[in-house]
């Protein structure tokens, strides 16, 4: 599903790289977590999976494409086979739950008939239902990155990304966006998930990759968060 | 593709942006009227040029039957076959004398209304009150004194004209005011230009949000920048539309009311619906295609695919 070959990533007018020879791979099916202080890698290490960054050395392999030699026209369509989260949920202000939700399939050019019976489902699954015409504005933040994973999850991707999805949201909401996170791979899709809550990762007992400036310094299956910050 | 999501998009952003809209579309019109003004200030020069000009720079005009009594010297009548021959035999004999050309008054008579047939001059002359004439192109038109001095007052001649001398000065003017009108042409268009990639600029920052969606759930550049370029390419062409207008009202208001100029000037054949009919296409087609291009060429720069 992923796989990183000695992959060191420097960004212009930057010493220290910002990833240092990271090797992993990641099989279809997993639930992983990301861990480390600011600044560790995490968010390059995301950022190469989606191939908003390149490498400067190593490869990267997303869904069995090496991503250095996908053609830039391409990308958007290996994107197509991800879904993203973010802490900031991303939704656009002036459109509906479901409106954002049908944005994602609008804008890849799927036909209203599929749009129509795709995002009542979807909301569905993340719990939405019923609020389908409520504005982003009026939902409480748990609710709002509910309908951020279903705009991700609506294509049925093979991989869903989440760059701290409960960041901005209290324990007892952020239990609630693992459930949906962890139903959500248990439909198979494979779950990379960087994150700062301690809590939520000793919980949920699944794999941790630790990363330290830029290096790879742990990769534990059914791991703990296992830093004080 | 779809197309209402395509067109509400393009509300959206002619909406949002609606001051910049209004400067693209006003710069658009005037660059393009502007454009489409001098084409046909050019082409109108050149209709004129072309028959008069270019061919010819000295006319030898010869006496008719009626210039007998109205030109003195004419007073033995019209020329005869002799005075015909030996006029064409001096001319050809001057170094500065590239080529003759003859013209019957006949001839003269359907050049005349070919050159007019928009004008009310055209009808009030007949075959018979035309000249036979030499029309004479010289090596150096400067030196058509030499001409005029040797021909004129001679048995048969009527006139001697240097249409040249005649034309001259209307010509470098309206080449002129053409040159100006190109300068200043360059000008419009690079204000266009600039407006319009800074719209673009506007617009798809105000719209990074939706923007950036779209590249993280995977919708082609295609799909990205295609409402960005029609929204310049809508705009340039309601200004182009709004060129077309000025151009068939100026062409109105300048020669058949208004200013009047056909009355004014009948001598000259003005250009037709026709030739300003013509422009517009191409007006039309620019004033789509060019911010199309602006467009395309400023996402390259602000909008990352």
């Amino acid at each position: 599903m992923i796989r990183f070959d000695n992959v060191t990533k420097t960004y212009p007018k930057q010493n220290r790289p910002a990833l240092r020879d990271v090797s992993l791979e990641i099989e279809k099916g997993e639930f992983v977590f990301l861990v480390g202080s600011s600044g560790s890698g995490k968010s390059t290490f995301l950022r190469l999976i989606l191939r908003e960054e390149r490498t400067d050395t190593g490869m990267v392999h997303v869904l069995g494409k090496d991503l250095a030699r996908l053609s830039n026209w391409k990308v958007p369509h290996m994107r197509r086979q991800l879904g993203t989260v973010f802490q900031d949920f991303r939704l656009l202000p002036n459109k509906t739950v479901a409106q954002n939700v049908a944005f994602a399939l609008e804008v890849i050019g799927k036909p209203r008939g599929t749009i129509r019976k795709t995002v009542p489902e979807v909301l569905d699954l993340v719990g939405l239902a019923g609020k389908e015409d409520r504005m982003p504005g009026e939902l409480s933040g748990g609710e709002q990155q509910r309908v951020a994973i279903a705009r991700a999850f609506v294509n049925r991707p093979m991989l869903l990304i989440a760059d701290e999805p409960t960041g901005n949201l209290d324990p007892q909401t952020s239990v609630g966006i693992m459930r949906l996170l962890d139903r959500i791979n248990r439909t198979g899709t494979t779950v990379v998930m960087a994150t700062h809550d301690q809590n939520i990762v000793d919980q949920m007992r699944k794999r941790v990759i630790e990363l330290e400036k830029g290096r790879l310094v742990r990769d534990q299956s059914r791991g703990v968060y296992g830093y004080q910050h | 593709m779809r197309l209402q999501f395509f067109l509400s998009e393009i509300g959206v952003g002619l909406r949002r942006n609606l001051t910049m809209t209004f400067a693209v579309i006003i710069s658009v019109a005037l660059s393009l009227a502007l454009a489409g003004g001098a084409l046909l200030a050019n082409k109108q020069v050149d209709s004129m040029k072309g028959y008069w000009y270019d061919k010819v720079q000295v006319t030898v005009y010869m006496c008719n039957k009626g210039d007998a009594t109205s030109t003195p010297s004419c007073a033995k009548g019209a020329v005869t076959d002799d005075q015909k021959a030996q006029i064409l035999a001096d001319l050809k004999k001057l170094p500065i004398v590239e080529k003759v050309y003859y013209e019957t008054a006949e001839g003269a008579y359907k050049n005349y209304e070919q050159q007019f047939k928009n004008s009310p001059m055209a009808s009030s002359i007949t075959p018979d009150q035309m000249q036979e004439n030499y029309r004479v192109k010289l090596k150096d038109p400067t030196k058509f004194t030499v001409i005029a001095s040797a021909f004129q007052g001679r048995p048969g001649v009527q006139s001697i004209e240097d249409q040249r001398a005649v034309l001259k000065n209307l010509f470098s003017l309206l080449g002129g005011m053409t040159k100006a009108a190109y300068v200043v042409l360059a000008f419009m268009l690079t204000v266009a230009m600039l407006l319009i990639i800074n719209t673009v600029r506007v617009s798809a920052f105000s719209r990074r949000r939706e923007t950036g969606i779209m590249r993280l759930v995977g919708a082609s550049s295609f799909y990205i920048q295609m409402p960005f370029i029609m929204e310049a390419a809508f705009a340039g062409l309601v200004g182009a539309a709004v060129a077309s207008v000025m151009l068939l009202g100026g062409r109105y208001f300048m020669i058949d009311a208004g200013l009047k100029l056909q009355d004014k000037i009948p001598l000259v054949s003005f250009l037709g619906w026709d030739s300003v009919i013509q422009v517009l296409p191409l007006v039309l087609l620019i004033g789509f295609l060019m911010p199309a291009c602006a467009a395309f060429i400023a996402l390259r720069r602000y909008l990352r695919v």
